[in-house]
């Protein structure tokens, strides 16, 4: 029974008009819930949470640039699978997938290097350091950079699709290898200690904030590719019945 | 039919001498132009710190310049398409083109790492190593990079966004390799990175002919 009816969830998937009518209402939660989340967060982490008896107020920055690493991340791993999918399944939707994460990915990959750099100038003393982390940071930013040319470079959408999944994949499964070896180079050559691994476990009073600005986070990414999605869906789908009756109003999708 | 690809390969790689020899006068040039550039960073009495990875560095872009034509010449001719439509199993086919690639470039370059150290102002114990680095790691270079030249042939200009796609991949065979260098001159063990460059290699050796056989698919449904 339950076999039967997630093949049948599977196949949907298929069609983008499926998918289109599902998540509509997707798209109201998922961005009330990113404003209510990441307001609460925000004020929570910046105005109640107790200041670091080591970082003083500098640690608040914690609550954009973890939130914001870890969604660069799972981004480029959501590509990955997507371009998996959509290589073996030949499904039209990954692609479509792919177009709308690879620009957040970017941009919030570019924002944790960003919000890392300024937590860096107080904390360990200089805007960028060739710490382990950031260098896989950077890393994976160029990973993006190199989806985006490859995009930009072929224009028949069907082959475009095949190549930016083949190297997502790819990509996909060469981060947790380039993650062990930057590690490796990373404690062979750090010189100055920056007292971050040593730091007491947080309070809860500090990390709860944290956890909701998370949620926000990957909120906010759900509703941008969502409705990414949605609107790359319209575009390719220009000349199907459905779109012009839902656009006139005189059908659901 | 493996002996028949072989055999083929191995032709082209004699005819095409520039194909082999234009890359490795690359190498010793930007070597050169290193040394001539930085003449207090190599210093002959004592350990170099910046020798293993500019070695290692220029090793990488020699690779990237050889890549670009990995596949062109027989994609323009159509005979790759030929080869892939009339062979029993394409991924041997591509295994043998990936093979001769690393023969002719990351073989050759491990041979003359010693001559690259020497010029670098390695230590004298550190040149054997230099030369195993160099033999274990570059096959790793060759897989990874045929996957994006196999993405890229069909291009008119794919030289930059190769690059793009290629080089962050070979970061974990850099780290390794300059580290091995690193580890050699100073005495230390280095067997660790010799296990790790092996891993690397045979890893890309598993999957990156999957990928080339994909990739090179899609470059000829571009045409």
């Amino acid at each position: 029974m339950l076999g039967a009816s997630l093949k049948r969830l599977w196949h949907k998937l298929g069609s983008p008009r499926w998918f289109f009518s599902l998540t509509t209402p997707w798209v109201t939660f998922f961005g009330w819930s990113a404003a209510i989340l990441l307001l609460w967060g925000t004020i929570w982490g910046l105005a109640y949470a107790p200041a670091d008896y080591q970082q003083g107020n500098s640690f608040r920055i914690m609550y954009v640039h973890v939130p914001a690493a870890m969604l660069a991340q799972s981004l480029y791993i959501g590509m990955g699978v997507a371009g998996f999918i959509g290589l073996v399944w030949r499904m039209k939707l990954t692609d479509v997938a792919i177009s709308a994460c690879l620009p957040l990915g970017m941009v919030i990959t570019a924002l944790a290097l960003f919000s890392g750099s300024v937590w860096g100038r107080p904390t360990w003393g200089s805007w960028w350091e060739w710490d382990g982390r950031t260098v896989s940071t950077l890393v994976l930013f160029f990973l993006y950079v190199g989806i985006y040319a490859l995009r930009e470079a072929i224009a028949e959408a069907e082959l475009r699709a095949r190549a930016s999944a083949l190297i997502a994949m790819v990509g996909t499964i060469n981060i947790p290898i380039i993650k062990y070896s930057v590690e490796w180079w990373n404690t062979l050559h750090q010189s100055a200690s920056f007292g971050l691994t040593q730091k007491p476990a947080m309070p809860s009073e500090m990390w709860l904030p944290l956890l909701v600005m998370v949620l926000g986070f990957y909120c906010f990414a759900g509703f941008v590719v969502l409705l990414r999605m949605r609107s790359e869906i319209l575009q390719r789908e220009m000349n199907a019945r459905w779109v012009g009756d839902w656009i006139t109003g005189r059908g659901s999708p | 039919m493996i002996r028949g690809a072989l055999v083929r390969e191995w032709q082209v790689l004699l005819r095409a001498k520039g194909a082999v020899i234009n890359p490795l006068a690359f190498l010793l040039l930007t070597t050169m132009l290193f040394v001539i550039a930085a003449p207090d960073a190599i210093t002959t009495d004592e350990a170099s710190a910046v020798a293993p990875g500019v070695l290692w560095t220029l090793v990488l872009l020699t690779q990237l310049l050889a890549l670009d034509s990995m596949y062109r010449r027989d994609f323009d001719s159509g005979v790759l398409e030929q080869t892939l439509v009339s062979a029993q199993v394409p991924f041997v086919t591509v295994l043998i083109r990936i093979f001769m690639q690393w023969l002719s470039t990351g073989f050759i370059m491990a041979c003359l790492g010693p001559v690259l150290g020497v010029m670098l102002g390695l230590s004298f114990q550190a040149l054997p190593a230099t030369a195993l680095a160099l033999l274990l790691g570059t096959p790793a270079l060759s897989l990874l990079g045929s996957v994006g030249a196999s993405v890229t042939v069909g291009f008119n200009r794919g030289g930059v966004i190769l690059a793009l796609l290629v080089l962050p991949l070979f970061l974990p065979t850099l780290v390794f390799g300059a580290d091995m260098v690193m580890a050699a001159q100073a005495g230390r063990s280095v067997m660790p990175q010799v296990y790790a460059l092996s891993l690397i290699s045979l890893v890309a050796l598993a999957l990156a002919p999957f990928a080339t056989l994909a990739g090179l698919k899609i470059s000829l449904e571009m045409q």
